[in-house]
């Protein structure tokens, strides 16, 4: 598994993904700053980081979505590359296009910082396939703009694809249909408001997000053998 | 040629911020208030030498960057300088 990390102007959490994937995946990953404008060759997979890009200015992700990576991002994961966008790397693909719908203000207005359970609404994906669905986990989120919104037929298509790929137990912050986290059309690509990097150590609170990580690591078999 | 946009949600994108402010009235007292809607302006100064170019450019910029169609729809106005 090759990965790699980007890093924009206000990421926060590049650090603790880079070191949750090394942990797991046993080699080194690959930092690259959000102005390259090649992607290395022979990687599987690209992980967008949480954190506050350019101050949320704008929109939450607008500008990083626009910066030259990003336009690799794309080519790559339409190649069927491996994309994983976490919190303000979930916002980042929407804000792409990569992924429907978008991420506008908690309805509590407030900023949620805590461990929530969400259930595993899916295992048909490189990502989720080392949990059961209907699972529960326990992540972390710390957000201001997790709340999920998109027209009726895109929330209906994505439910029936079977898209969505986690829920929130309890809807920290106004989601429609609770949605934590969402998967592309080809499955390849996943955005997640939750944060499974920070659930990779007992002794930071948690190793829930180890399977979705360690899941990667086998070899992609989908389709008829 | 100066360009000015606003930017607001499509009408059923619930704007918790919008929703806020309308209990803040109610708070004060003023029970009137049937509904907030909350929007953003953004005022571009552009090079163009005529209002259809200036207004051309403002779509492009709205379209790439300033406003996200999913969730947004915007206005251009175009004011000519004096």
């Amino acid at each position: 598994m090759r990965a790699a990390v980007v890093t924009f102007p206000g990421s926060n959490c590049d650090r603790d993904l880079a070191v949750a994937m090394e942990r797991v995946f046993g080699r080194p990953v690959v930092r690259l700053w959000h102005g390259e404008r090649e992607l290395p060759a022979g990687l599987d997979l690209v992980g967008l980081p949480g954190g506050f890009t350019y101050g949320d200015y704008l929109r939450p992700g607008a500008i990083a979505a626009r910066s030259p990576i990003m336009a690799e991002v794309v080519r790559f994961a339409a190649r069927g590359g491996l994309v994983l966008g976490i919190c303000n790397g979930f916002q980042i693909l929407t804000e792409a296009g990569l992924l429907p719908g978008a991420l506008i203000r908690n309805r509590t207005l407030t900023f949620v910082c805590r461990s929530v359970r969400l259930r595993v609404e899916t295992d048909d994906s490189p990502f989720t396939r080392g949990y059961r669905p209907g699972q529960e986990i326990v992540l972390p989120v710390a957000h201001h703009d997790g709340n999920y919104v998109a027209d009726e037929d895109t929330l209906a298509r994505l439910e029936g694809e079977g898209r969505i790929a986690f829920r929130y137990r309890d809807n920290p912050n106004g989601s429609r249909r609770d949605i934590a986290g969402i998967l592309n059309e080809s499955r390849n690509v996943l955005g997640m408001m939750p944060h499974p990097e920070r659930a990779c150590d007992p002794l930071t609170g948690g190793t829930d997000g180890v399977p979705l990580f360690r899941a990667l690591l086998e070899p992609l078999s989908r389709g008829p053998a | 040629m100066k360009a000015r946009i606003e930017i607001r949600f499509r009408p059923g994108v619930l704007d918790p911020e919008a929703v806020a402010i309308a209990k803040a009235l109610a708070h004060l007292g003023f029970e009137g208030v049937r509904g907030v809607t909350r929007a953003k302006v953004i005022e571009l100064e552009l090079a163009a030498g005529d209002a259809a170019t200036a207004r051309r450019e403002a779509e492009r910029m709205c379209e790439a960057l300033l406003a996200n169609p999913v969730i947004e729809s915007w206005q251009i106005e175009i004011l000519e300088q004096a």
